[in-house]
């Protein structure tokens, strides 16, 4: 089953519209046609019944009545037909004469209505249409006589059959004329339409610019407000809600800069004196043979948290670079092989803790300095957390905007715990809840990761089918500053 | 033992610095400012500058090029990582090499040797003198002359020239460079290569010409010639 697409806003009003149009035109049409068919045909009607009845009254009646006496009536009623002229039959007894010398009978006068006037001794009618579907209009009046002061049946009863021709023309003149008014009606009621579909969508439509470029970031749009309808109230509404969400975002960007620029200084201020601690560490520890045991212990604690604070200072400080989007790319081309055999060769992961899988002359173009920080991480974290021996694999492959750099990282060790996985990449995220310090700042992988994402990659962590955590990073062979 | 002049505003690594090379044999003046500092040259004369950027009054990329219109001596700059663009002007200025604070002693130890040391390895087995188009260069004199004038040249920059022209058209990547030449371990900063060769181009090259010593390879690195 195919879903029928939703009609436009537009596509709807219109028809709306249209339908509205059409209704009212079909009712007008249809009850003016029934109101002025009745009236035309009821004047007809009463004309003719009234004049026939009047007629028959005033005949001198000359008993007894016989064949020529009723053919006398009928041909006197016959010159006197209104509103149009008419054919008169008489019937009394077996007696059957018309106007018409041809046809005595009438073959529109139903028994029906025959029966009708014989059993009342009253005036009757009926419509009906002949074979060729010609309306008629039939109208029996039965003729009485004076007697003794009352009227008295003769048991004549003159027939009049009066075709409608005239008055169907005019009805048909008339539904001709709805039918040929109502679609124009409708073709013009497609202006009013469109203008109405345009003074609604054009607000709806400048408001859904507006949301678009509200969703881009744009938080300064506003709409201009028209008029003081409903689309205005929106408008207005809408300029209101952009207007709060602006002044919050605002505030929000606002605290977030400070508190950025807050890690931002405290590292900065932090590094200092830190930069004198640190150039005194050699001292504290040579001299700190000399010393009794207490103080010897006291100095080489200070000199290697000294040690470990200004590590966790430096990756501070990259971090904050990084939120204040400040780090830069220093793109250098680059042997991707011998780039990472010169980082675990820096680091003397030159054993068979790490096995390696490298590509020959495979050119990229990336920044050394933050390469070299990306693949120390995941290699150092395999083997603190994971355990050797770990596998590094560098490959190419074609990617969507050109070659992509695809390296893996997998270690020997038991996998990440599923709970654990989506905050792997986490400042400060401690895997165990005992919160003790690791050997690293842990800022170790959010640094990696956004070191990747500077160079237009992503990283990813998984289990691997054997049971060990796999970092997939993915990258482009050459990256744009 | 050499004669390191320091120029750091901040106390505490002015002195933690200064104890720490002391101890390491160093003998270590310190200055507070570059007015300071560039006051010191004459009389103590430094065989070596550790100059911070950040100082009060004229800057460390100021100080460097004062020191630079007299004196070729050794120059290595204190700096923070994320001061990036400060690294690039320090480099264009005419410093050496630069380290990050904070760093251990041995580490600033390391950097001051290398820097050194440039001066005392004779590059390649050639003594003597070599001439490439206008360019005469005397490897075992540690000279460079263009056209018969002798050529002002910063230790990092004859250090390049010497390691370039040693093998001439052979293309060097930047890491390699930074290797030989800095004796940087690997995947340091690639721009002291770069502006260490445009100081040197300045210096060397027609200034209304394309580089005719230093060739840049896109996409490799640097070679020498061909002329």
């Amino acid at each position: 089953m195919r879903r029928i697409a939703p009609l436009g806003l537009r596509t709807r009003l219109i028809a709306a519209f249209l339908l509205v149009a059409a209704i009212s035109a079909v009712t007008t049409a249809a009850l003016t046609y029934q109101q002025a068919r009745n009236a035309i045909l009821k004047q007809t009607q009463d004309t003719a019944i009234s004049t026939l009845r009047d007629q028959v009254e005033q005949q001198e009646f000359r008993l007894p009545l016989d064949q020529q006496e009723v053919q006398r009536i009928v041909i006197e009623l016959g010159k006197r037909g209104k509103p149009h002229p008419w054919i008169i039959f008489g019937e009394y007894g077996s007696v059957r004469v018309s106007t018409n010398p041809g046809t005595p009978t009438s073959s529109v006068i139903t028994d029906d209505l025959r029966q009708k006037v014989r059993s009342h001794d009253y005036t009757a009618f009926q419509r009906v249409e002949d074979q060729r579907g010609n309306p008629w209009l039939t109208v029996g009046v039965p003729a009485f006589i004076e007697h003794n002061g009352s009227a008295e049946a003769t048991g004549a009863v003159f027939y009049a059959s009066v075709p409608l021709s005239t008055e169907k023309q005019t009805v048909e003149a008339m539904v001709d004329a709805a039918k040929q008014g109502a679609v124009p009606g409708l073709a013009i009621a497609i202006v009013p339409a469109l203008l109405a579909a345009r003074s609604v969508l054009r607000p709806v439509r400048d408001m859904r610019r507006a949301a678009q470029n509200l969703g881009r970031g744009h938080l300064d749009t506003r709409i201009e407000v028209r008029g003081a309808d409903e689309l205005a109230g929106l408008a207005r509404t809408f300029n209101e809600t952009a207007r709060a969400l602006e002044q919050s975002v605002r505030e929000l960007q606002d605290a977030e800069v400070r508190a950025r620029r807050f890690a931002s200084d405290v590292s900065h201020e932090l590094r200092t004196p830190l930069a004198g601690m640190l150039a005194v560490t050699e001292v504290l520890d040579e001299d700190a043979e000399r010393l009794d045991a207490d103080t010897a212990k006291a100095l080489r604690l200070v000199s290697a948290e000294t040690g470990k604070l200004a590590v966790l200072v430096e990756d501070l400080m990259e971090i904050s670079r990084f939120d204040a989007r400040a780090a830069e790319l220093n793109l250098d081309d680059v042997d991707i092989a011998e780039a990472v055999r010169k980082t675990l060769e820096r680091r003397h992961w030159v054993d068979d803790r790490v096995v390696t899988e490298l590509p020959d002359r495979v050119r990229a173009r990336l920044d050394p300095r933050r390469f070299d920080v990306i693949l120390a991480n995941l290699v150092g974290n395999a083997l603190r957390h994971g355990g050797a021996p770990v596998r590094v694999t560098v490959r190419t492959a074609p990617g969507e905007h050109g070659e992509r750099l695809l390296i893996d990282v997998a270690d020997s060790g038991p996998g990440i715990a599923p709970e654990v996985l989506p905050h792997i990449f986490d400042r400060f995220f401690k895997a165990d809840a005992a919160r003790t310090r690791s050997a690293g700042s842990g800022l170790g992988l959010a640094i990696t990761l956004e070191n990747v994402r500077l160079h237009g990659g992503t990283l990813l962590a998984a289990n691997g089918p054997t049971g060990g955590a796999v970092f997939t990073l993915d990258m482009p062979l050459e990256a744009h500053a | 033992m050499p004669r390191v002049l320091l120029i750091e505003d901040d106390p505490s690594i002015r002195e933690g610095v200064g104890l720490g090379l002391r101890r390491r044999g160093h003998d270590v003046s310190s200055a507070e400012t570059g007015e300071e500092g560039l006051a010191l040259m004459g009389g103590f004369r430094p065989e070596l500058v550790l100059l911070d950027l950040m100082l009060p009054g004229i800057n460390g990329v100021q100080v460097c090029r004062r020191i630079r219109e007299t004196s070729q001596v050794p120059i290595i700059m204190l700096t923070a990582r994320g001061d990036d663009f400060d690294i690039v002007v320090g480099l264009e200025a005419g410093a050496d090499d630069y380290i990050v604070k904070p760093a251990r002693t041995e580490v600033i130890e390391a950097r001051i040797k290398a820097v050194l040391r440039r001066l005392s390895d004779p590059v390649g087995s050639r003594p003597g003198v070599e001439h490439h188009g206008e360019l005469t260069i005397d490897r075992a004199g540690l000279s460079v002359a263009k056209n018969g004038e002798r050529v002002p040249l910063a230790p990092s920059e004859i250090k390049l020239l010497l390691h370039l022209s040693a093998s001439p058209e052979q293309v060097f990547s930047r890491q390699q460079l930074l290797e030989y030449v800095w004796d940087h371990s690997y995947h340091a900063d690639a721009r002291l290569v770069d502006a260490c060769v445009r100081r040197l181009r300045t210096k060397v090259e027609n200034p209304d010409a394309s580089p005719r010593y230093i060739q840049t390879v896109r996409g490799f690195g640097y070679r020498f010639g061909p002329l």
